[in-house]
């Protein structure tokens, strides 16, 4: 577990407890009586000459600065924001409801018993509140106090809101700014770890998770971010790493700084370990609000519908004309994408790793859809380990939360070469496979050109339960390409040229398909949101199962 | 519609049997340009082919429709799928991509008319509309070529011959050297001669193609390099020719119209004079300069050097008009000119139809006495060009988004492009020619303000600031104009609408309350729900934005789609449908009626409004995010001036440095060839190249073309 040095020296100042009250005066709490009511009820039973009155208002207080106001600046000076400053921008104003707010840690050795190391509410603020109206479960560490390290009641409060979160049905986010565990608190913290990460497990298809690293996250802390559904980061103050700099240094002698090693550029583009970066708290916070707006509260409930002023039969013209007419030409998928869904409204998941594949999240006609897309201008579209990996947790995400997928397929195949199979593209190829057969929310399917070999059998074809598969006049639904095919069905022969021009006549279209029935029709491609999101009404009320199993057994 | 009222007198002569109006028919009012009035029983021809692209190929399709004659379209590849494509009933594919490959390759197009059995060509403007060979050809094959006679052409297009020939006829010349220049040494001691400044033109030239003003000998020296490289590239001929440079003038020209029997027309002028780079930009019909007595003076001086070289079809003659109305024959373009709408708005002719009758021989319907003035019109030419780079350089991209402001009334857009289409490298980037027409002045640059506010385009950058801001202009409004008023009036570049404080308080309050709109439609979720929704009542807002690094605090309050937006105790109503998907924003702003349009709006906070044309970046954000705005980091953004980034995509033509060279500040290192112009890149500082990467044969996206250098 990692490691958290405490800043002692400025401990002593919580004494005083005469801290500003300004930046956190907004936040509301329950029962909170006036200044003048605690004054009259004052009567002195305690050691401490303080009522009882007095003594809730004083801990509430300092619950609320946290690790004091100049740890508060220290962090501000980071360029990070408080933990409740994080949480009130999180959520619709005045709607946040605290627990665990008196919860201080238990620890007694190296000092920590001592009164001046006790923070009320411990070292991170938990709670419910909304989210555009919605209800969320939220926790929130604080880095203020002892550096957000997680204790043992750190741990418990989180999973108490957590427990809660499954009981009702609604998502848990959790803003991340931890050094690790408390290490005062040996085993304990390590215990605290494992219960969040059981309830991560837990929860995980249950209600969607979602983790937003606003600051240090490592060692073993990181699988809570890794287990929960969308992990998201914080532009140069994030980091997330199983081992610090330090640590790889005198383990490996490798020099590396915390930003490669784990900042929010390494993992939105070389492991895919986050989902998404922003540039700072406060846009991240905002574009939160925003992707919650997505998701459906658990998975009792459908995909959300909301207002849409896009009209669902609105027909876009310029798609007729977007995929080249030479077949080796490259467009870019988002413009399709774009057209496509309401109001060019588009959240992409991974936009910077794996770019041969596009997933996210958009609406047709108010209701979220999961959409999936080959990008043919990066790698000609084709699927990879990445790509693969990718679009398989996307589309189990989808089939988890009732939220209809959309594939647009152009894709010319699996990537070859030792380097993919070295690296087991046969495994992780089987995961979006794997991931598309077994989901059973509507799942349409549009053609748009390219559809080869294994490739076109993965990408949500009929043959996987596809509801609705969709061919454009472009698509090509065969083995291999023309040129190939012809190199090994004419092997040694003369006249390829002609026999290239009899496969293309053949082959190179939707014809093939369409006459099997493996796509439903083909359409016009200005037509493509008019007939989704007519099919999108239909299928709103699919209903198919699975057989019954303990869990199926995806090939991870 | 006034243009037909009175065009009636005419009319009547004719025998019109059967009479299209064309363009759009709303509401039951018919909003006519000009009508193609023709007769059926005038034999004409039974295909045509139109050798060319874009607009002007739909334009010329739309007339022979009407006609009943068929179409052949020719296109170049990549443009397969291009509206003129659609438009004519036959496609023939000329070639790649590269104009001297395919709108230029005369053997292909031979070939496609022969395929087709075309028996006529419509050249329309640009690629082969003046090409003597062309034409010579065609008459060979017996095709017909609707444009002047082959000698014409000759005669008109040669700078040098025209200028002989204008003398002759009696038209009014500027003094310059009547021959070709042989080198640069000889242009500088012409240039002495004639006395600056000087303009270096490219003799077969037209269109601001291969021309250069010099003031100085260094400059003659630079500009007939480029000059004759343009002209070469462009024309396939670097012969160039110097003149005095009138300077100041306005840029006037007649629509002349002459049939194969002696007789010519001429149909008033265009006023031309708004021009970038040579090229013009905003033009508009009749000019407010000309009184009665110089236009037919210019007229009459057109149409008699028209009947000098036997001219027939349309044709401009063009002139230079200095302050005190004196005219200078400048050229005389033998085809039909980009700018020919805003004529037929106000003669009520049209002129593609006129050519086509004189190709087949027919005497010209109309009298001088016939061709009417009536109401005015206004042409803005848009272009995908970044009008703040020079006041246009060109860009490129798909329009991913375009929507053209049809449903207004008296608006007419000529355009070859449709939702979806690619401005490439390859071609003129002109995305359309927006015309609007009133019964007066005024009422066209009305029009034209709303056609703007109401012209979507997406994916490319586009000109319209530009054009929105020299139509509202107190110079351009006056009529006090003249082909240097860019450069004047925006003397250190064009910067965008300046916002007066009441605009920049409605702009706040409509990013306010769009923000507010936004919001509490993000709160309305449909359908059953497991779990109610609690949306925070609310009917206050307190938001902050921010614009141009100005903060403004904002108290915003909504009744319905009404909102009341208070800036430093200023009040501002702004209410409208809020449409959140709609490209346009149509909204009522202390009871005034504005178009803006969003065009980005982030959970973020961010909104891009386009207003009174231009685009605005504001952030909207809540009181209390951006009250911790301050904690946020201050993001340092690249150190670019030490790299060289080409402003636009195009081919790179030279290099003029190597990795290791020491350069000079405004030395040059490449010259980029976009769109037939050539630009020289220049160095920022002085510097020492350390490297030079991505140096493609053509650079799709600025950013691709890098040429790093180091500060010494």
């Amino acid at each position: 577990m990692a490691t958290y040095t405490l800043m002692r020296s400025s401990l002593g100042l919580l004494h005083g407890l005469k801290c500003s009250f300004k930046s956190v005066g907004q936040i509301p709490y329950a029962g909170a009586l006036t200044r003048s009511k605690v004054l009259q009820n004052a009567r002195c039973y305690s050691v401490s000459h303080l009522s009882v009155q007095e003594r809730i208002e004083q801990k509430r207080k300092a619950a609320l600065t946290g690790g004091g106001q100049l740890r508060i600046a220290a962090q501000h000076k980071r360029g990070k924001l408080t933990a409740r400053e994080r949480l009130e921008l999180l959520l619709d104003p005045d709607s946040f409801v605290e627990y665990d707010m008196f919860v201080e840690h238990r620890c007694s050795d190296f000092g920590m018993e001592a009164d001046h190391n006790k923070y009320p509410g411990d070292s991170v603020v938990t709670g419910q509140g909304r989210i555009n109206g919605r209800l969320v479960y939220v926790f929130s560490q604080d880095f203020t106090v002892f550096g957000g390290s997680l204790s043992g009641a750190h741990a418990q409060k989180i999973c108490k809101i957590m427990d809660q979160a499954m009981m009702v049905g609604a998502p848990v986010i959790g803003l991340n700014d931890s050094g690790g565990a408390r290490i005062q608190e040996g085993v304990e913290s390590l215990a605290g770890y494992a219960d969040i990460f059981l309830r991560n497990v837990m929860a995980s298809g249950v209600v969607p998770q979602i983790s937003l690293i606003m600051g240090p996250c490592a060692g073993g802390a990181v699988y809570s971010p890794a287990l929960t559904d969308f992990t998201f980061m914080v532009k140069d103050t994030s980091y997330l790493f199983i081992t610090g700099p330090d640590v790889v240094k005198s383990v490996t002698n490798e020099d590396v700084t915390q930003e490669e090693l784990g900042g929010a550029k390494t993992h939105t583009t070389v492991s895919g370990v986050a989902h998404r970066a922003f540039e700072n708290d406060i846009d991240a916070l905002l574009n939160l609000r925003n992707f919650f707006n997505f998701l459906p509260l658990s998975n009792k409930d459908p995909a959300p519908v909301t207002e849409c002023h896009d009209p669902r039969d609105r027909l876009v013209p310029g798609l007729d004309t977007i995929v080249p007419f030479e077949s080796t030409k490259a467009y870019d998928m988002l413009d399709i994408v774009h057209g496509i869904v309401d109001e060019r409204e588009f959240f992409e998941i991974m936009p910077n790793y794996a770019k041969n594949i596009v997933v996210g999240f958009a609406r047709m006609n108010g209701r979220t859809v999961g959409i999936v897309g080959n990008q043919p201008k990066v790698a000609s579209g084709c699927l990879d380990i990445n790509s693969s990996v990718k679009g398989a947790r996307f589309v189990r995400f989808c089939d988890a939360f009732n939220i209809p997928i959309i594939t647009f397929v152009d894709v010319p195949g699996f990537l070859p070469g030792t380097a993919q199979e070295y690296g087991g593209i046969i495994r992780h190829g089987a995961k979006l496979l794997y991931a598309f057969a077994e989901a059973t929310v509507p799942k349409i399917t549009v053609i748009t050109r390219k559809a080869y070999g294994g490739a076109y059998d993965v990408m949500s074809s009929k043959h996987l339960r596809g509801d609705v598969n969709y061919a454009w006049p472009s698509a090509e639904v065969a083995v291999m390409g023309a040129k190939g095919a012809v190199q090994i069905i004419f092997r040694g022969k003369e006249n390829q040229a002609k026999a290239e021009a009899e496969y293309v006549e053949k082959f190179a279209n939707p014809f093939p398909a369409a006459v099997r029935g493996f796509v439903d029709d083909i359409i016009q491609p200005s037509t493509t949101r008019k007939r989704i999101c007519r099919d999108l009404e239909v299928l709103a009320s699919k209903k198919q199962t699975n057989p019954w199993k303990k869990h199926a057994n995806i090939p991870l | 519609m006034a243009a037909y009222r009175s065009a009636a007198g005419f009319q009547r002569v004719l025998h019109a049997v059967k009479h299209v109006c064309f363009s759009k028919q709303r509401c039951g009012v018919i909003i006519c340009r000009y009508s193609t009035v023709y007769d059926p029983t005038e034999k004409t021809f039974d295909k045509i082919l139109i050798a060319n692209r874009g607009e002007i190929a739909c334009r010329v399709i739309k007339t022979c429709k009407k006609m009943g004659i068929k179409t052949v379209a020719v296109h170049s590849d990549v443009d397969s799928s291009a509206v003129h494509v659609k438009m004519a009933d036959e496609a023939v594919c000329v070639g790649p991509a590269p104009t001297n490959k395919s709108y230029l390759n005369m053997d292909a197009i031979m070939n496609a008319i022969k395929q087709t059995g075309a028996q006529a060509v419509h050249p329309g403007y640009g690629f082969l509309s003046e090409n003597k060979q062309f034409a010579k050809r065609l008459a060979a094959e017996g095709v017909s070529f609707i444009g002047p006679d082959t000698h014409a052409i000759q005669a008109m297009g040669d700078k040098i011959e025209s200028k002989l020939i204008a003398k002759a006829a009696k038209v009014n010349t500027i003094p310059g050297f009547d021959g070709v220049v042989k080198d640069a040494e000889e242009a500088v001691k012409i240039a002495g001669e004639i006395g600056y400044p000087v303009m270096i033109k490219a003799s077969a030239g037209g269109g601001g193609k291969g021309m250069r003003i010099a003031w100085n000998d260094e400059e003659t020296r630079e500009g007939f390099r480029f000059s004759s490289q343009e002209a070469a590239s462009s024309f396939g001929d670097d012969r160039l020719l110097i003149e005095k440079f009138i300077d100041n003038p306005r840029h006037i020209e007649i629509q002349v119209l002459a049939d194969k029997h002696g007789n010519a027309l001429w149909l008033n002028e265009r006023e031309c004079s708004i021009q970038r780079r040579n090229q013009k930009v905003v033009e508009e019909a009749p000019s407010t300069f000309l009184d009665p007595d110089t236009r037919r003076a210019m007229g009459e001086q057109a149409v008699s050097l028209a009947k000098a070289v036997k001219y027939s079809s349309a044709g401009t003659v063009e002139f230079l008009v200095d302050s005190k109305k004196n005219f200078y024959f400048l050229e005389m373009n033998t085809r039909l000119q980009v700018e020919h709408p805003i004529t037929e708005c106000i003669t009520g002719l049209d002129l593609v139809q006129q050519m086509i009758r004189i190709a087949m021989g027919y005497k010209l319907q109309h009298k001088q006495s016939d061709i009417p003035i009536n109401g005015w019109a206004i042409e803005s030419r848009v272009y995908a060009e970044d009008p703040y780079k020079s006041f246009g350089l060109p860009s490129i991209g798909r329009l991913s988004q375009y929507q053209e402001p049809l449903d207004l009334r008296n608006v007419r857009v000529d355009s070859g492009i449709e939702e979806g289409s690619d401005i490439s490298i390859y071609y003129d980037p002109m995305i359309s020619k927006l015309v609007t027409y009133g019964k007066t002045r005024e009422e066209a640059l009305k029009k034209m303000e709303e056609a703007l506010d109401n012209y979507v385009i997406r994916g490319v950058t586009h000109n319209i600031p530009l054009l929105r801001e020299i139509i509202v202009h107190p110079r351009f409004v006056s009529g006090d104009i003249s082909t240097k008023f860019l450069p004047e009036v925006y003397p250190d570049g064009f910067k965008g609408h300046m916002l007066t404080a009441g605009e920049r308080r409605e702009l706040l309050a409509t990013a306010a309350a769009l923000y507010v709109a936004a919001q509490l439609r993000s709160q309305k979720f449909l359908g059953d729900l497991r779990v109610s929704v609690v949306p925070a009542e609310s009917r206050q807002w307190e938001l902050c934005v921010e614009l141009d690094k100005g903060v403004h605090m904002l108290g915003v309050s909504r009744s319905g789609n009404n909102y009341t937006v208070e800036i430093d105790g200023e009040k501002v109503e702004v209410s409208g449908e809020w449409n959140l998907a709609s490209a346009l924003l149509p909204l009522t702003i202390n009871g005034k009626h504005r178009t803006l349009q969003c065009l980005l709006r982030t959970a973020a906070g961010e909104i891009t409004l386009q207003y009174l044309g231009t685009s605005f970046k504001l952030r909207v954000l809540s009181k209390l995010a951006a009250s911790l705005s301050k904690h946020m980091p201050e993001k340092v953004p690249e150190d670019t001036s030490s790299i060289l980034r080409s402003p636009m995509p195009g081919s790179v033509v030279a290099v003029s440095v190597k990795p290791g060279d020491n350069v000079a500040e405004g030395q040059e290192i490449c010259v980029i060839e976009a769109m037939k112009m050539q630009n020289s890149m220049t160095a920022a500082k002085a510097a020492k190249v350390s490297s030079l990467t991505h140096i493609h044969k053509l650079i799709h996206n600025p950013p691709r073309y890098s040429v790093h250098h180091k500060s010494i």
